[in-house]
């Protein structure tokens, strides 16, 4: 075990813990942002730079500070480390300029993106980004790349985070995919025209933090925060597929399927195709209830889960109900 | 004139073939350090020469091979970094092209030193004939029994290959070398873990540059402290500067560490002075990503001492008045010479060269060259020029591998020296999108 003090907060975690899942072990405000690291994958990580933090000591060992920031996603606490995110002036400002980085070539096309309201890129920006731009050059873009019924690629907007290319070398048969181009002329691409379609390729959608990978099945059909995000589970006939998945809901209409994610974005079980793409009756599911969503997800602004009422008119209403209010107000819109 | 170590022979007619290499004395290291010498006993050798790495960041060698990992049954590599890709360094080429069997002769030894059975060479892809040369010499070294199984009887064995890149700057960079090497994308890894300890096929790695395997010959030759009594200081022995740009004499050039920068630019038997009885206006001193120092602060510390030609003497003053000696590939600038184009120049080079794996310099070099682009075609306004101090301070540190920093600290130093330039090409646009047009004032030292 290692203790480490992140923020001025101790924590006590196993030895070979990152320091990012560290801090998500604490929660809160304090967790740094990841953009291309994610837990269920090997290997990703350490290339965003939106997680970098300053260790201002090593170790109880050697407690000197560590010469440049360190990316929080791929290093490893030691006993006595001294981490600091956001109470760190430079840390913030070298975010702030990641942010600047990820933003200056994408299309900002928030209004017509299917990601838009689920967007770890959107989230990040609007948390440590300004609200002006200094670029003023000609933005970078592509052509959109056909591959395949189920999945549409926009390369505009991707932040090459490469999490799409070791989701399709860890969960499918065979990745068909993968970067070409280097610098910023660096692409997600095929190279020779080819469809990805593999069991479990769908996953790509539910691992891309930006809209460059999106359901084709689901897009323009709605904005994600007009659907209700339902949890369901089947028997998959795939062994390898939890069935566990998020029905979204618009009206009676199941309208995407996606995994189940954490509150980091992270799916934990897989899904196949075809409980992605193809099961969209409400009858071929059981469900379970309404999926939890954060109350500062744009999601949530259907605020769905609580009753919509004007409790000073109930009379009687019951004890329960008026606790679980006032934990959990429902959003104050038009504030 | 300097002791000549590394390029004494040259110019020997037949040097690249086996047998003439041998006459001149070639191969003495591998007989002396396989049959008089335990591997530690080479090591020790190195350490006490005070080699320091000639590739540009001048890390000591003996220190960086002592940091090897020597776990039990698992193979070590030594991968001989021959991408040289700076522009402005050109000594490896020409050390590789001449006298293939020095370097293979510095293969041997030090793979001897540090245990290693199968040792590589990854050289740049553009450098095709080097490398049909080096396959000769290898060749001729396995012909000559000093490569493959039990050299010279001393039970060692040693397999060497030659392994071109595809031509990426940045797979100079060890760890992109590495995964290069091992057959995919070439984007640098992140550290730790380190080569000494997980390097090529997760085995404990050396990366060296040509030049410091091949400066091992005549440490070995001539033992440690022989070596470390050339040069100054912490800066031991002898250093193939590549000099080029507006010289009368450019070429490479052994010199001993420790000649004064005036000495090597003015005198005859370096680089001749500047061509056509020009001024000096600036010099760039170990390859394009250090920073570029005027002829003020190049010739004399911001203290007044004359600069050498040492590791120390070119970074004495940090960032804000000095330099680093880096590769050696000295590019020295006439009074003709526009900076903002320069400048513009190198960062289309990073530009290009960036991997795009981190978003900090895929996004960041980019930009930078655009904005150059601009003010030097006679579009740019006056807050760019803080604009781009500020994307190169963004990326700086900031990024997985030293790529980021050498974009960004020509364009830094660039602006901090040459700042009225850059004013220049905003107030005086249409003068200065003109083909040729320079900067016509005198230099403002700041």
């Amino acid at each position: 075990m290692a203790k480490i003090t992140f923020d001025g907060i101790e924590i006590e975690v196993p030895d070979g813990t990152t320091i990012l899942n560290a801090a998500r072990k604490i929660g809160g405000d304090i967790v740094p942002p990841a953009m291309c690291y994610y837990t269920p994958l090997k290997g990703t990580g350490g290339k965003c730079r939106a997680c970098l933090v300053k260790v201002s000591a090593g170790s109880a060992k050697d407690p000197r500070p560590m010469p440049k920031l360190v990316p929080s996603c791929i290093t490893t606490v030691q006993d006595g480390m001294v981490v600091e995110n956001t109470t760190n002036q430079q840390v913030l400002d070298v975010r702030k300029g990641i942010v600047e980085m990820l933003l200056i070539n994408h299309p900002l096309d928030c209004p017509v993106c299917d990601q838009a309201g689920e967007c770890d890129l959107q989230n990040f920006a609007f948390e440590h980004g300004m609200a002006t731009t200094r670029y003023e050059e000609e933005r970078r873009t592509f052509e959109k790349i056909d591959i395949g019924p189920y999945i549409q690629l926009h390369m505009t907007r991707c932040i090459l985070c490469y999490r799409c290319v070791y989701t399709a070398d860890q969960l499918t048969e065979q990745r068909v995919h993968g970067v070409l181009g280097r610098g910023d002329a660096a692409e997600i691409g095929t190279y020779i025209d080819n469809i990805i379609d593999q069991d479990f390729s769908g996953n790509v959608i539910d691992v891309c933090p930006v809209g460059a990978l999106t359901d084709k099945t689901f897009r323009f059909k709605q904005r994600v925060w007009f659907t209700k995000p339902v949890n369901a589970h089947r028997n998959c006939e795939n062994p390898k597929c939890s069935g566990n998945v998020v029905l979204w809901y618009k009206g009676k209409d199941v309208l995407r399927v996606t995994a189940r994610k954490d509150e980091y974005g992270e799916v934990k079980e897989w899904i196949c195709n075809t409980c992605r793409f193809e099961k969209k009756e409400t009858s071929d599911w059981t469900i379970e209830g309404p999926t939890h969503i954060e109350r500062s997800s744009v999601i949530s602004a259907n605020h769905y889960e609580l009753p919509v009422v004007n409790p000073q008119v109930i009379a009687d209403m019951p004890e329960s109900t008026i606790r679980d209010l006032e934990q959990n107000p429902p959003l104050k819109l038009g504030r | 004139m300097g002791r000549k170590l590394l390029t004494e022979h040259i110019n020997v007619p037949g040097i690249d073939t086996f047998e003439v290499y041998r006459q001149h004395g070639g191969y003495r290291s591998v007989e002396k350090a396989l049959k008089t010498m335990t591997p530690d006993e080479v090591v020790e050798e190195v350490k006490k020469s005070g080699l320091r790495g000639r590739g540009g960041a001048g890390f000591p060698t003996g220190m960086k091979w002592s940091f090897l990992a020597k776990p039990e049954g698992v193979p070590r590599h030594l991968v001989c970094n021959a991408d040289e890709s700076e522009p402005g360094t050109f000594k490896d080429r020409h050390l590789m092209s001449r006298l293939p069997h020095l370097l293979i002769e510095g293969m041997i030894t030090s793979s001897y030193a540090l245990g290693a059975n199968t040792s590589y060479i990854y050289i740049r892809g553009e450098l095709l004939y080097v490398l049909r040369i080096l396959e000769k010499a290898i060749a001729e070294a396995y012909a000559n029994g000093f490569l493959g199984k039990n050299i010279l009887g001393s039970g060692y064995d040693l397999d060497l290959h030659v392994h071109p890149g595809g031509g990426a700057y940045i797979c100079g960079e060890e760890t992109a070398l590495l995964e290069s090497l091992e057959g995919k994308r070439g984007n640098p890894r992140n550290k730790p873990p380190f080569p000494a300890v997980q390097g090529l096929y997760a085995r404990p790695t050396v990366v060296n540059n040509v030049e410091s395997i091949a400066a091992v010959v005549p440490i070995i030759n001539e033992g440690g402290d022989e070596y470390a009594k050339l040069g100054v200081g912490k800066s031991t022995g002898t250093k193939l500067i590549s000099a080029c740009g507006h010289l009368n004499k450019p070429g490479i050039y052994e010199i001993e560490l420790g000649v004064p920068v005036e000495e090597f630019i003015y005198s005859d038997e370096y680089c001749g002075g500047i061509w056509k009885g020009r001024d000096l206006k600036a010099v760039v001193a170990g390859g394009s990503s250090v920073p570029i120092l005027p002829k003020e602060l190049i010739l004399k510390t911001a203290a007044g001492e004359s600069r050498l030609m040492t590791y120390e003497s070119l970074s004495d003053g940090g960032f804000v008045t000095g330099t680093m000696l880096g590769s050696g590939g000295f590019i020295a600038m006439d009074e003709t010479t526009c900076i903002v184009r320069n400048t513009w120049n190198f960062s289309r080079f990073y530009h290009h060269e960036s991997c795009g794996q981190c978003s900090p310099c895929r996004e960041g070099t980019g930009w930078l060259e655009k904005v150059l682009h601009r003010l030097e075609h006679g579009h740019g306004n006056m807050h760019d020029i803080d604009l781009i101090v500020s994307v190169a301070k963004q990326i700086e540190g900031n990024t997985i591998c030293p790529l980021g920093e050498a974009a960004a600290w020509p364009v830094a130093a660039a602006v901090r020296h040459f700042r009225h330039e850059f004013e220049w090409h905003v107030t005086h646009r249409e003068e200065a999108a003109r083909p040729g047009a320079v900067y016509p004032g005198k230099a403002v030292l700041v």
